[in-house]
């Protein structure tokens, strides 16, 4: 079990702007009015798109057998974090003081059966609370066997999913990062034109796929992408990521301590940014010229840019006429929230209020200047408060993650998913046809009159016979 | 509102169409203890008959006139002649239609005169019902057929309201329901309970859900059906409450009862869908008096959760539908609710009822048609019979089989796809079916600078090179 010092430490995050206030960053969940996921989940969430690693889950069976393959995330080729691990634990392993012992057996397992290149270990709520050792459980495994086997003590009951993903990320700093060289570029994709730069992304996940219309831009301009973290990563990747020259943070805050432990360590500098929209691709693209100080570089880019956002600014007009104007109550966390507003505003559409429960002071800054000062900030997000908010300014949609899905449609709001268990690739400039066909999917879609109309016998007192209405 | 575009060119390639006949033996075998003849040449009969065999997987009692060389030159009369007397003294129905094929209608027959001829000569067998139709399968299709047929046998065995003396509401809970031939005998008995649920009792005409719905019986053997509406019913039909129509394809047979009886007529195109089935919900209010019982609306309100829960898979869907027009006008009505779109219409032949389906475009053709309409247009979804299937195939998309015939599946006769629950269920097939394909995937990207695992890269090689899509 990690100590309180250590959950401190993380908590104490200075890279973080929620940090800035008199209270750590991280919010306590509060009894009874809790949403949102542990520190398990949130570990999980961030490293099981590592995609040739074993990911066995200790603990019984509700941490992995309620979470396991619930993600959109893709992979491009190995797909053994598609199979679910976990130890399991029985009452007899619990009582017995079993579980380290099956622990030890499940690594060896999966190491016998699946071949990977590593072996990642989540600890849970029960072997934390009895004492198991995992590190030193993880360490003889490793001995033993030759294959590296990363303890990532991520009990739920440590905190909220935020403090998950950064025990993810610290796990990562602490025994991958920085244990391999960088493969040397291959002789055919060489060139000598231009120098090719390594970089790395923090916090992207390939939810559908979506890096993939984002990838092939960052190939043409020479950016080798030594690591997404964890989005189709490989155990290999993340083993080099302390190598790249620029890091850029995509859309979450929540592996913020990784880009800290990196320029701490390595010198590594670091931007913020997001793939969501036209405007904020266009500028992730642009930093990533600037932060590598290349002239002929920032050339090549703007001239990217500029093809790119004819041609999709082209392809989107049909769409832009039937959005035009309509209203958007956006509930999403953290960073998301600006990147998607600028993203939606690109579309014509108005956002009348967005989520800030999540966010921090900068992002409500950045959002304020997106949306003007007096928007509406819904820091709220119980379902009885957003759909009065979708009541009250008569919002066409609601943009929101998975969770709420069901709160609008019982509601009989039109609803569009923008969180990770989604099955549609929004990111980059190819994404914005994708998102206009959702959003158009759902406000368009004739069920919502036949769902609100009443009942015809309820409004109509008699029907005639109707004889002879067809003529043949 | 439909552009009908007609057939354009010499060959029929992978047909849609089943003839007249089969429509008119399928309407025959929803009455009790009946036998429907084929007037042609034994052929026609026995691929009839494996039609129906191969859809209901039940034995089907279907008789031929078994026109040979010499009378389809010389005449055929003493073949339907000799024919109804010999399944009347063998089987002794309840009911025979004799059906005429092309052959017969070419050779110029006349089988009203012959069952008039039958009449004299026979006046031991006037109790059995011998109705005649004309089913030339140069024309029109099952639908057409069917109706037809129906229209016919109401014709000959309803009685006149003034001689019969029968007046509407006579029977006070009785409500005649004409059914057209899509309904299964699965959508036969939801509809039954929905009906009961008014406290109305429902004559259906015809019944094929008594009669082919694969029920075991006592007996080992019966030459002609076991169940379905009964003959003698017929002629109560003028004491019902209302009559309720279910399909356009029915509109004269709903009018030749409305002339014989003066029972009133609800039309209801079909029960696909939220707007259909309160159409059949508000008709059986009026017809009753009763209010609405709760298990219905429950179901409506479990039909409207199901539309929304759906609305993702099957909004903007591109759905190809090949069927006969009142399948096909259902259908479209369903998935259009959904705010799917129907790119590719193709149906058998031309009715009246086509040019007022709300989709562009609904061509009279066959599934080639329908393959290089789907093609053009990217269907991501195809709704058709068993022969669709390999045009789903080739098309790369999946189907939803409905209609005539479904050989390939199991019980696909029984489905129940009409009423509020019906629907729900229709919905949730057509959903699952592209749950995993109403997108197109982004597809896999390979950073040329990628630091993937060798062993993958080779494997993604070598699978480049095999794989040919």
């Amino acid at each position: 079990m990690k100590s309180t010092n250590d959950i401190a430490a993380l908590l104490d995050e200075p890279a973080c702007e929620h940090n800035k206030k008199e209270k750590s960053g991280c919010a306590k969940p509060k009894p009874g009015a809790a949403a949102g996921g542990c520190a398990f989940d949130g570990a999980q969430i961030a490293l099981l798109p590592i995609a040739d690693v074993a990911h066995i889950v200790h603990g019984p069976i509700a941490c992995a057998g309620s979470s396991w393959d619930n993600r959109g995330t893709r992979s491009s080729g190995a797909n053994l974090y598609r199979i679910g691990m976990t130890t399991d634990l029985t009452e007899q392993d619990i009582i017995m003081g079993r579980a380290e012992k099956r622990l030890f057996h499940a690594i060896k397992q999966a190491i016998e059966t699946y071949q990977p290149p590593a072996v990642f270990v989540y600890n849970t709520c029960v072997p934390a609370l009895i004492g198991d050792d995992i590190n030193a459980v993880c360490q003889s495994a490793q001995e033993l066997w030759g294959v590296p086997v990363v303890p990532i003590d991520c009990a739920g009951f440590y905190g909220t999913k935020n403090l998950g993903n950064r025990i993810a990320g610290d796990a990562m700093v602490n025994h991958v990062i920085g244990t391999r060289d960088t493969d040397s570029i291959p002789n055919s994709v060489k060139r000598t034109d231009i120098k090719i730069h390594d970089v790395n992304l923090i916090g992207e996940y390939n939810i559908a796929g979506e890096f993939w219309h984002v990838l092939p831009l960052l190939d043409e301009l020479g950016l080798r992408v030594l690591c997404t973290l964890s989005g189709d990563a490989r155990f290999r990747e993340v083993q080099t990521m302390h190598k790249a020259e620029v890091n850029m943070m995509v859309c979450s805050k929540a592996m913020v301590n990784v880009a800290r432990k990196l320029q701490q360590q390595y010198g590594t500098p670091w931007f913020e940014g997001s793939f969501y929209g036209i405007t904020d691709t266009s500028q992730a693209l642009r930093d990533f010229a600037k932060a590598l100080n290349d002239q002929d570089l920032v050339g090549r880019t703007e001239a990217l840019i500029e093809r790119e956002e004819t041609q999709i600014r082209t392809a989107l007009l049909p769409w832009k006429q039937r959005l035009k104007g309509k209203k958007v109550l956006l509930f999403t966390g953290g960073v998301k929230s600006w990147s998607v507003i600028s993203a939606l505003q690109d579309l014509g559409m108005v956002v009348v209020a967005t989520g800030t429960n999540k966010s921090t002071e900068e992002d409500k800054a950045r959002i304020r200047e997106l949306m003007g000062e007096d928007t509406v900030m819904v820091d709220d997000g119980s379902p009885r408060a957003l759909l009065k908010i979708v009541h009250d300014y008569k919002a066409d949609i609601l943009i929101a993650g998975g969770r709420n899905m069901y709160t609008a449609l019982k509601a009989k709001v039109p609803f569009l998913d923008i969180n990770q268990e989604r099955e549609f690739g929004y990111e980059g400039y190819q994404g914005m046809l994708e998102l206009v066909r959702q959003l158009a999917l759902t406000i368009e879609s004739p069920v919502w009159e036949a769902v609100r109309a009443p009942a015809p016998w309820n409004i109509k007192t008699t029907l005639e016979p109707t004889s002879q209405r067809w003529e043949c | 509102m439909a552009d009908i575009l007609k057939r354009n060119k010499a060959l029929s390639v992978n047909p849609l169409k089943a003839s007249q006949p089969i429509g008119g033996a399928l309407a025959t075998l929803g009455f009790n203890r009946s036998m429907p003849m084929l007037h042609g040449s034994q052929g026609c009969t026995a691929f009839a008959k494996v039609f129906f065999v191969r859809h209901f997987r039940e034995p089907i009692p279907l008789q031929s006139t078994a026109m040979d060389q010499a009378s389809s030159v010389l005449g055929a009369d003493e073949n339907v002649r000799q024919g109804i007397k010999a399944i009347a003294e063998k089987s002794k129905p309840a009911l025979i239609t004799i059906l005429t094929t092309g052959l017969a209608e070419t050779q110029g027959a006349d089988i009203h005169r012959n069952v008039r001829e039958f009449r004299e000569a026979n006046p031991e067998f006037a109790n059995i019902a011998v109705v005649a139709v004309n089913t030339p399968d140069f024309t029109g299709s099952v639908e057409t057929g069917f109706a037809a047929t129906l229209t016919e046998i109401i014709r000959a065995l309803v009685p006149d309201a003034k001689q019969a003396g029968t007046y509407p509401g006579k029977r006070h809970r009785q409500v005649n329901v004409l059914v057209n031939y899509m309904l299964t005998p699965g959508d036969l008995e939801a509809l039954r309970d929905i009906v009961e649920k008014f406290q109305l009792r429902a004559v259906f005409v015809p019944d094929i859900s008594d009669s082919l719905d694969g029920c075991l019986t006592a007996e080992d053997f019966s030459p002609v059906t076991i169940g379905g509406t009964l003959v003698s019913e017929m002629a109560t039909l003028g004491d019902a409450l209302a009559t309720i129509v279910i399909g356009p394809s029915l509109a004269k047979a709903a009018e030749v009862l409305e002339e014989k009886t003066g029972v009133p007529t609800y039309t209801i195109a079909h029960l696909y869908g939220l707007k259909a089935n309160d159409e059949l919900i508000s008709a059986l209010v009026a017809i009753s008096g009763k209010t609405v019982p709760e298990q219905i609306e429950r179901q409506r309100a479990q039909l409207q959760d199901a539309m929304l829960d759906t609305h993702f898979m099957l909004g903007q869907l591109r759905i190809a539908i090949a069927a006969d027009a009142d399948l096909l006008n259902a259908f479209i009505a369903l998935v259009q609710e959904m705010g799917s779109e129907v790119v590719a219409a193709v149906t058998s032949c031309n009715v009246p009822l086509l040019a007022k389906i709300p989709v562009d475009t609904i061509k009279i053709g066959d599934l080639e048609d329908m393959e290089h309409i789907a093609k053009t247009n990217k269907v991501q979804l195809v709704i058709g019979n068993s022969h669709a299937v390999d045009t789903a195939e080739r098309l790369a998309v999946p189907i939803l089989r409905a209609g005539f015939p479904l050989y390939d599946i199991i019980g696909g006769y029984q489905k129940t796809w009409i009423g509020y629950r019906g629907s729900r269920q229709t919905l949730f097939d057509l959903a699952n079916l592209v749950i995993n394909y109403s997108h197109e995937e982004i597809p896999v990207y390979h950073s040329i600078y990628g630091q993937k695992p060798e062993s993958e890269l080779t494997e993604f090689n070598v699978s480049k090179t095999q794989s040919c899509h």
